[in-house]
């Protein structure tokens, strides 16, 4: 066997097993859309309720992500979660921008949006948010919906055999 | 009182072989600077290991994924999730299928001629000529054959990971007619290449080492005779394919754990 003909097919061998996993990596993963000069600035935000939020959610504004949550922490002397987010240095928003935790989908994950504010100032590196909405918790919202039709069906009498239908079922 | 000294001679056995198993580990790994210092053997080793058994890794792969894009489909489109198949085919083959898959045929193709041709080299007197001539036969024919699997390995899972989700796409986006954009948007949204397909690297790398150091040392304790060579073979898929699958399980668990 010819040194030099094995020398090529080895050659192309480790070059298919590169390309094989460069594909992998650049059309099968998220490697082109994964910053490899991270610029990003962190800022702090407070929720009453974080829901089923994780680190590494996106944060998106306008849909588009604009950051990551990098982690998510118990503030035991406020008794809030502090969670730290880490926003693109590419894009700025106003200091006095408002979060909300969101679902993408129905069964989907829970990510942060940001709603730009009005102030003319910029949020900076380190800066706390603490205009927040809490995540939707399921047992809340029933208990509300309940709450509100035992109301209603106590109120008006006509409305009561439909309210108590509809808070039956 | 029989038994018991049958029962403790056959361990005694089992934990010599493991003991001599182990010093051949440590004697291949300490090995290893001479060893890539005269690269042209390894070279020739990754030529005879990794692409002769390109073929056989490329079409499984293709196959594999043909099949998990038509199951995937029929169970995702009972939930209505059907775009989602990208994402299932990609998530399978890098984390799971491709590192295993590929472990399994790399025992079965490149493991049982490995084993065979040192367990001939051993009932041919060869390694004992070498070691007569002064030249360590772990050196010059183990060594480079060990670093030829462990490099092969890799690019093998690779390479049948790539094929897979292309021959997933030919059949979930060609053939059933799901949407190219969201089978690759879903997927380049849900694999993660650091802890997905790093994680199967490392799985391929872990295995190569497994199945590679098991048909080296199958083949270096054979009995030097024919069925003593067979029946090492056999012993090397078998116990190479058993290992894979145990320790899949334990970096799996290692891994994946949230």
């Amino acid at each position: 066997m010819s040194r030099s003909i094995t020398d090529v097919w080895v050659g192309l061998f480790v070059l298919l097993g590169g390309v094989a996993l460069l594909f992998l990596a650049l059309k099968a993963a998220n490697l082109t859309s994964f910053q490899l000069v991270d610029t990003s600035y962190p800022v702090v935000a407070r929720f009453d309720n974080i829901g089923g939020l994780k680190p590494r959610a996106a944060v998106k504004s306008a849909g588009v992500v604009v950051g990551r949550v990098e982690s998510i922490t118990f503030d035991d002397k406020r008794y809030q979660a502090s969670v730290n987010l880490a926003l693109q240095s590419r894009y700025v928003f106003p200091k006095d921008s408002s979060l909300k935790i969101l679902t993408s989908g129905l069964l989907g994950e829970q990510y942060i949006g940001i709603e730009p504010g009005a102030e003319e100032k910029l949020l900076a590196a380190g800066d706390v948010i603490n205009q927040t909405q809490s995540a939707l918790v399921l047992e809340t919202l029933i208990s509300q919906f309940l709450y509100r039709s035992a109301a209603d069906s106590g109120s008006s009498t006509p409305a009561a055999p439909a309210a108590g239908a509809g808070a039956g079922k | 009182m029989n038994l018991l000294a049958d029962l403790g001679q056959a361990t005694r056995r089992q934990l010599a072989q493991l003991g001599q198993a182990a010093r051949l580990f440590a004697r291949l790994v300490a090995l290893s600077g001479p060893t890539l210092r005269r690269f042209g053997l390894v070279r020739d080793q990754i030529f005879l290991l990794g692409n002769y058994s390109l073929a056989i890794i490329a079409v499984s792969g293709l196959f594999v994924g043909f099949v998990l894009s038509l199951q995937g489909y029929y169970t995702l489109q009972r939930y209505g999730s059907a775009e989602a198949l990208g994402l299932l085919v990609a998530l399978s083959l890098v984390r799971e299928l491709g590192p295993v898959v590929t472990a399994l045929l790399f025992a079965g193709r490149a493991g049982t001629a490995l084993t065979a041709e040192i367990g001939l080299m051993k009932a041919g007197e060869q390694l004992s000529a070498m070691e007569m001539m002064a030249v360590d036969p772990i050196r010059r024919i183990l060594a480079p054959r060990f670093w030829g699997g462990m490099i092969a390995m890799p690019l093998l899972a690779a390479v049948f990971s790539a094929v897979g989700i292309v021959g997933g796409w030919m059949v979930g986006v060609l053939m059933i007619g799901i949407d190219a954009g969201s089978f690759w948007s879903q997927m380049q949204g849900g694999v993660d290449v650091w802890s997905d397909v790093g994680n199967g690297v490392i799985k391929s790398f872990v295995f190569g080492v497994t199945v590679t150091f098991v048909a080296l040392y199958q083949g270096f304790e054979s009995q030097p005779t024919p069925e003593g060579v067979s029946r090492a073979t056999t012993r090397t898929v078998v116990v190479a394919s058993l290992a894979v699958l145990g320790l899949d399980f334990l970096l799996t668990a290692w891994m994946f754990s949230l």
